[in-house]
């Protein structure tokens, strides 16, 4: 019965080393931004699209209870799809403040594109080479992020906020 | 055009596979002692139509035939002729056909140069090598074919990555497809010879030129891709322990091991199941290899083929070959007892073994412990050069002895004594090692023992260069030189490794920085333009004071435009006796530039002695059977 014992230890060894290999594949590494949950942001500092001279940092978030951040573009279908999501709200009114980060875009088209929609934010920051976004760990628009006043970000939606996600920010903001 | 040619030629290959396998499983019922007729053109209509499909693809790459997705995104009409045919293999998917182009040759080969032996053995092993090949390419159709098309035809393509676009690199994955995947045949023999009961002396004459060939290939493949380290990616070193690097030692030492055990069992009929171990691990380790690398769990300079949705497919067919392997050693293979005498060549190349599996296992559990950490606890670590050195080291010194006096025993029995012969070569690597530690510098005890065994084994070896050239029959050339090789590789590392000079800093155009027995004199800065890249060239003056000696040097930082990717090409001056190496990067936002000078000694000793190894190899192929 020896050898049969050592003929176990090794298949198992050997199916150990596979499920090691297939749990390392499934861990997806490199756009892995759900770690971000929990974190502060820092840093935070863009120019409004329509005026140059006006700026908003930390400080400014600091003073809202909430701030939903969302990234979005004009030539982003998804985001048109959102859009009445977050003008409602914005109807919401005190308890929580969104900021638009212009992602990739052209100032004109943006600024027609909240013509167009209405214009549910209380900022809208330009980020229009998208390198800002890269810090919030965006790799694909409409994605928004929940912070509350010490600046942690609460929760990360990737993809357009429908009405679940909706549903959800409500419950949150609470 | 082009791509319906391609996709046609892999389901034809694909269905030939099938035929083969069937037509062979339906003759080995049939009690004749040769093999079909019809499987012998079966498997030349199934090269023939792999060869034709790589060329298909290599037509694509030449013409620039966009439509190809291929193509459009690894090449561009304004690289260089030869970067367009190489950029077929640099890539994952038309690496991946050159993949089954080798084993599907390798398979031909083996069937047809092995007419003497038996008929059970060579159809189990066609079969067993068809799966394989049928295997790739349901990976190639399914996930990486680099025949699929794109609409609109781009105008343009995206490039092939520039630190690609380098002659040692265009040859390298060549080289060691030939050496990795040739480890197929006789992963195929070996399940092969378990299912036929084809066993020892025979079985290793059939697979003994294959495993030479691959040892060759491997080899070769590596140094060249470590002389493409040294001069692209502008470290300053040659080996770097990085994953991808440890991923093709691995299957090395397996091969080198099983090469000299198979000695073993062609003279005397011994460890049959052992070589059959070996045959198993060194394909297995290849797969293993490219599995690491091409899923992406890895990361190192390899990564341009990198995606978790191939890693599935490799490991899943990995998983099937580890276990039907392993399945059908345990249900075939039978106990061996041996019996070897402690003064035998036998127990030297038995020795030899241990040191290539403890080298491997070492290598193996430095590569993988940080994936195992991060998948079970989530902690990142890396396992870098130090690791290696500890564990590694050490035990080259009493490889290194073995190597020299193991090759002097005969089988079976030695009465030869032994002692007197060696004092003379150990006396002599003792009073040149002390003659380089007194006149040259102070060197810790191991790297001492390293330079002695090192030198033992040099003088050892040349002692028997002495004796082949006065003996009349010749034996054992291609392990002489070999062997010599090893050691003056370890010799040479050592020497660089003790006496290298190295001195990072920040100069700007028209300082001077003066260190040692150097002064560097950044002159001047100038740009060039080239077909596919532009050039920031640096022009150093240097000058040593020791001789006198004014030499220029010209480090490039290269801008290619497509893609857009920055280079550092080092500036190397090689002499016999030291390299000089100077590499420049720019600092951003400053008129600095980072300097890295480096005195690099016996840096050309490293190659050729490296060679040598692969050399001894290569004369082995090109003897013929007797003479060995």
């Amino acid at each position: 019965m020896k050898i049969n014992i050592l003929k176990i230890i090794i298949f198992s060894f050997v199916i150990f080393f596979l499920c090691v290999f297939w749990v390392g594949l499934k861990k997806t590494k490199n756009y892995d931004t759900k770690t971000l949950i929990g974190s502060r942001i820092s840093n935070f500092q863009l120019t409004e699209i329509n005026n140059v001279d006006q700026y908003i940092s930390e400080e400014d978030l600091k003073k809202n209870k909430f701030t939903l951040i969302n990234f979005f573009a004009s030539w982003c279908a998804p985001c048109r799809a959102e859009h009445k999501y977050l003008l409602n709200l914005s109807s919401k009114g005190k308890k929580i403040k969104i900021i638009g980060i212009n992602f990739k875009d052209k100032k004109n088209n943006a600024i027609n594109f909240l013509k167009e929609l209405g214009n549910p934010y209380n900022f809208v920051g330009m980020d229009l080479k998208g390198k800002f976004s890269i810090l919030f760990g965006i790799y694909g628009i409409p994605e928004s992020i929940l912070i509350d006043n010490n600046l942690i970000i609460i929760k990360k939606f990737v993809g357009p906020i429908d009405q679940t996600h909706y549903n959800e920010i409500l419950k949150l903001i609470q | 055009m082009l791509s319906n040619i391609g996709i046609s030629l892999v389901v034809l290959i694909s269905i030939l596979s099938l035929m083969i396998i069937y037509t062979a499983s339906f003759d080995l019922k049939i009690s004749r002692p040769v093999i079909k007729k019809s499987i012998y053109k079966l498997s030349l209509f199934q090269t023939t139509f792999t060869v034709l499909c790589f060329f298909t693809l290599i037509i694509g790459f030449i013409n620039s035939d966009f439509s190809i997705i291929n193509v459009y995104e690894n090449s561009h009409t304004s690289k260089p002729f030869f970067y367009k045919i190489a950029g077929t293999w640099g890539n994952h998917e038309g690496s991946l056909l050159l993949w089954i182009n080798i084993l599907v040759i390798f398979s031909y080969l083996f069937l047809v140069f092995n007419h003497t032996h038996d008929k059970k053995f060579r159809l189990y092993t066609l079969i067993c090598q068809n799966i394989l090949i049928l295997g790739f390419l349901f990976f190639l159709l399914l996930n990486s074919n680099p025949f699929n098309s794109i609409h609109p035809i781009p105008i343009e393509g995206l490039g092939l990555n520039p630190i690609l676009q380098d002659p040692a690199l265009a040859i390298h994955p060549p080289l060691l497809y030939v050496g990795f995947v040739g480890c197929s045949i006789y992963f195929s023999a070996a399940i092969a010879s378990l299912l036929s009961s084809y066993s020892g002396k025979l079985f290793a004459q059939s697979i003994k030129i294959w495993v030479k060939i691959s040892w060759c290939f491997q080899t070769l493949g590596i140094i060249v891709g470590s002389f493409w380290a040294y001069y692209e990616l502008g470290w300053g070193g040659f080996w770097f322990w990085d994953p991808v690097e440890n991923a093709s030692l691995l299957p090395w030492f397996a091969i080198t091991a099983l090469m000299h055990s198979l000695i073993v069992l062609e003279k005397r009929n011994a460890l049959y199941p052992w070589v059959i171990i070996l045959c198993l691990l060194t394909f297995i380790l290849s797969v293993t290899g490219t599995f690491l690398v091409r899923s992406g769990i890895l990361n190192s300079v390899h990564t341009f083929a990198s995606d978790p949705a191939r890693g599935v497919y490799i490991l899943l067919f990995l998983s099937f070959m580890i276990l039907s392997a392993l399945t059908i050693f345990f249900l075939k293979h039978k106990k061996e007892t041996y019996n070897f005498n402690l003064k035998s060549k036998e127990t030297f190349i038995l020795a030899n073994n241990w040191f290539m599996i403890f080298f491997l296992v070492t290598v193996l559990i430095g590569m993988l412990y940080p994936i195992f950490l991060d998948v079970l606890t989530n902690v990142k670590i890396s396992v870098g050069p130090p690791f290696f050195n500890i564990v590694i080291i050490p035990l080259v010194v009493p490889l290194m002895f073995l190597m020299a006096i193991g090759p002097k025993f005969s089988w079976i029995k030695s009465q030869k004594k032994i002692l007197y012969k060696i004092l003379f070569p150990i006396l002599g690597a003792v009073v040149i090692n002390l003659f380089i530690y007194y006149f040259f510098g102070k060197y810790s005890l191991l790297s001492n023992l390293i330079f002695i065994s090192a030198l033992f084994l040099v003088l050892y070896t040349l002692l028997d260069i002495k004796k082949f050239i006065n003996e009349k029959i010749k034996t054992g050339l291609p392990r002489i030189i070999s062997h010599l090789g090893f050691g003056l590789l370890v010799f040479f590392i050592g020497i660089n490794y003790q006496f290298s000079f190295e001195e990072d800093f920040n100069l700007k155009v028209g300082e001077i920085k003066k260190m040692n027995k150097y002064e560097i004199n950044f002159e001047a800065i100038k740009i060039k333009e080239s077909k596919n890249y532009k050039a920031v060239i640096g022009n150093f003056k240097l000058t040593n004071f020791k001789n006198d000696l004014v030499q220029y040097l010209n480090p490039e930082i290269r801008v290619y435009s497509n893609p857009e990717t920055l280079t550092y090409e080092a500036a190397i001056k090689t002499k016999i006796t030291s390299d000089l190496y100077l590499t420049m990067s720019n600092v951003s936002r400053s008129d600095y530039y980072n300097i890295k000078f480096q005195n690099k000694p016996f840096m050309i000793w490293i190659w050729i002695s490296a060679l040598m190894i692969a050399l001894g190899g290569f004369v082995q192929l090109t003897l013929k059977k007797n003479e060995n």
